[in-house]
């Protein structure tokens, strides 16, 4: 789960990241009125998901009332590549006399927690690592170690900060570090992180990831999520307890198993089409599971064809022909149904769906031969 | 031969007491794997169709010599049977449970290296299959035959749509491996690689990726420095979109990182043979086997 700017703010504060006074709003009035609180200048921030906020116009700094009525009124509704602004963070405008970049990522690979640490900070930190890989300190933590005061000290001399904010950038590590580990985050990224002319340091941004596993040990986190934010179609089959991505094509696809659905979709798309979704029904779908996993994918009006592709293991053939028979029952659908079913119990399963006799399904003994049917129908009902 | 699992496979499972961990362990112990106990905390004395039942790992393994676990128990409670199974001295621990939080993955993967006495397999996994010999897992072990083929794979449904086409061609497997669709694998693809070139009974060997992290990539240059039999892989996930996660944890493109296409490149640049479905790579290892026996 990613958090917004502001939702990660609030999480550093609470683990002793500085970070700049702020205040959250929904309207036009609640900034100016927080604007008038913090005081002026200062700045008025998009909450949205994604990066190249500023770009966009997302950011703006205001000097005064009328200022901080005009851009939030500006940024409110405003789309940011796709998204829409409907959060504003208003927090008092920074001096910045240097500009860092500091992260702790679960790294795959290593199989450990990289710390990441430049000064080469307030912009694209991929850019820099492809650019300039050496501008960018890098260092594994053991994790049944934790981060040591060493390792804050070794990073930031390595990374090249002033000499004056040695200590105060590696507590700062320290304590992303303590997010990272309490929280059970699998990104904690300040991008940038900035020293004052004072010699304060402070995160200025904050991105914040979750790992979604963990949220039963953090209701406080659990409930930050925005089910508002998310895709209409994928709120409906979360809720049915499905393993569901929206996609943009027509033809939508159930399968059983990660793997074996995202096969189905490159396959789909190798015969020529174009499929809306990627639908796990899991291992052990019974019938009532299979029928609640139609009604999922034809609420999507784009669906042409549907591609029911299932190798049984533990989901029995049988019990998915029972589901797609209960689901012609309750919904009658209108548009074709290919069904490419094997593994446990698949003659029983073809037979039920023979003895059905349901309108326009039709039985493929083939995974590629279902998906060049499907694409087929697809385009015939295009 | 075979890798990991074998008759001398003597096998305790975490939760044997629970749905699903009863029926597995039943289903393996009717396949002829020795399922000699279980453990399930305050069920210590009770058992499960005659599988005796232990309060710890310690005591069972005590008592039974077992030199295998199975872990079926819940997201919440998976780290820390891992761990006891680890401690109590146990060789191979096979973790079938899905959703375990990252970080207890971290920490168990983490132990387990460094006190290096045990193998993790999973999470999130459907275990280990060595036909005519032993099932640890919920693979559906009717479709496979004792074979030259040796397959390690992300994904179980995947395994069994590639296997059953291989049956089909007539071909059968020496061990079929489950590592597991999670982003920090007990065991990745060059461990179970390794082990399948130097078992004797293997031939061929069949990988199955997809998208997510870069244990493909990895495996692409292991295998050009280490592997002389041939490999063919196939990588799930071409269409898959960035930054959504397609049903496995692992299962993410990062921006530019990850992608089915790298990865296929990077197997390909080495040598290695990549199938665009499932049935052509299939069609890949029978002709490299040559007819059928």
């Amino acid at each position: 789960m990613d958090l917004l700017e502001y939702q990660g703010k609030q999480v550093f504060a609470r683990h002793g990241v500085p970070v700049p006074s702020g205040r959250h709003a929904q309207t036009v009035d609640e900034a100016a009125s927080a604007a008038d609180d913090i005081g002026y200048p200062c700045v008025i921030k998009a909450q949205v998901q994604i990066g190249g906020r500023g770009k966009a116009g997302g950011i703006k700094v205001a000097n005064d009332h009328d200022e901080a009525r005009d851009h939030a009124g500006a940024i409110l509704g405003m789309d940011i590549r796709g998204l829409t602004v409907h959060e504003l963070w208003v927090e008092a405008a920074s001096e910045i006399a240097s500009e860092y970049y500091a992260s702790v990522v679960f790294d795959r690979s290593a199989k450990a927690p990289l710390v990441m640490l430049s000064t080469k900070g307030g912009m694209d930190i991929e850019e820099v690592a492809d650019t300039d890989p050496d501008a960018i300190a890098r260092l594994h933590v053991d994790p049944l170690l934790g981060f040591q005061e060493f390792h804050g000290r070794r990073l930031a001399f390595e990374a090249g900060v002033d000499a004056d904010v040695v200590r105060p950038v590696g507590a700062m590590l320290a304590r992303l570090y303590d997010v990272f580990v309490t929280e059970e985050a699998t990104l904690v990224e300040v991008n940038p992180l900035i020293v004052t002319p004072e010699r304060d340091v402070k995160a200025l941004d904050a991105k914040v990831t979750l790992d979604d596993n963990s949220l039963f040990r953090h209701p406080d986190n659990a409930e930050l999520r925005d089910p508002s934010a998310e895709d209409p179609q994928e709120r409906m089959a979360k809720e049915r307890g499905l393993t569901f991505v929206k996609l943009d094509g027509n033809i939508g696809i159930l399968g059983n198993g990660a793997g074996l659905v995202m096969s189905t979709l490159d396959v789909v798309a190798l015969a020529g089409g174009s499929p809306a979704n990627f639908l796990d029904a899991g291992g052990g779908s019974k019938a009532d599971a299979i029928t609640s996993a139609v009604e999922v994918i034809l609420s999507n009006p784009s669906v042409k064809a549907v591609l029911f592709n299932i190798f049984g293991g533990i989901t029995r053939g049988d019990e998915v022909a029972r589901g797609l028979i209960e689901a012609f029952k309750k919904i009658n659908p209108t548009v074709p149904f290919v069904v490419r079913l094997d593994g446990t119990n698949d003659v029983e399963g073809r037979q039920l769906l023979a003895e059905a006799n349901l309108p326009n399904v039709f039985t493929e003994s083939t995974m590629d031969g279902a998906a060049q049917k499907v694409v087929e129908l697809a385009a015939a009902s295009a | 031969m075979s890798i990991l699992v074998d008759t001398n496979t003597r096998l305790c499972v975490s939760g044997i007491t629970g749905r699903e961990g009863t029926f597995h362990s039943l289903r393996n112990r009717d396949y002829g794997t020795q399922v000699v106990g279980g453990v399930t905390p305050g069920k210590g004395g009770q058992d499960v169709e005659g599988i005796p039942v232990f309060n710890t790992f310690h005591e069972a393994v005590a008592r039974t010599d077992a030199n295998t676990a199975m872990i079926f128990v819940p997201p919440r409670f998976a780290a820390d049977s891992i761990l006891e199974a680890e401690d109590a001295g146990v060789s191979l621990i096979i973790a079938i449970t899905e959703g375990i939080p990252a970080h207890d993955e971290l920490r168990a993967y983490s132990v387990i290296k460094k006190n290096g006495r045990a193998r993790l397999i999973g999470p999130n996994c459907p275990g280990i299959l060595s036909p005519g010999k032993a099932n640890v897992g919920i693979i559906p072990a009717a479709f496979f035959k004792q074979g030259n083929v040796g397959v390690v794979s992300r994904s179980g449904t995947l395994t069994y749509q590639i296997g059953n086409v291989l049956a089909q061609s007539g071909f059968g497997n020496s061990t079929i491996v489950g590592i597991g669709g999670d982003p920090v694998p007990g065991s990745d693809f060059i461990d179970i690689i390794g082990m399948l070139q130097d078992d004797p009974e293997t031939e061929l060997i069949v990988m199955c990726g997809e998208i997510g992290g870069d244990n493909e990539e990895r495996a692409a240059d292991f295998i050009a420095d280490n592997v002389t039999k041939p490999v063919v892989a196939y990588i799930a996930g071409f269409t898959a979109p960035p930054g959504k996660t397609m049903g496995h944890a692992g299962a993410i493109v990062s921006g530019t990182r990850g992608t089915a296409k790298a990865k296929a490149e990077a197997l390909e640049s080495k040598g290695v043979r990549v199938g665009r479905t499932p049935t052509e790579v299939a069609e890949i290892a029978v002709s490299l086997l040559g007819a059928a026996a």
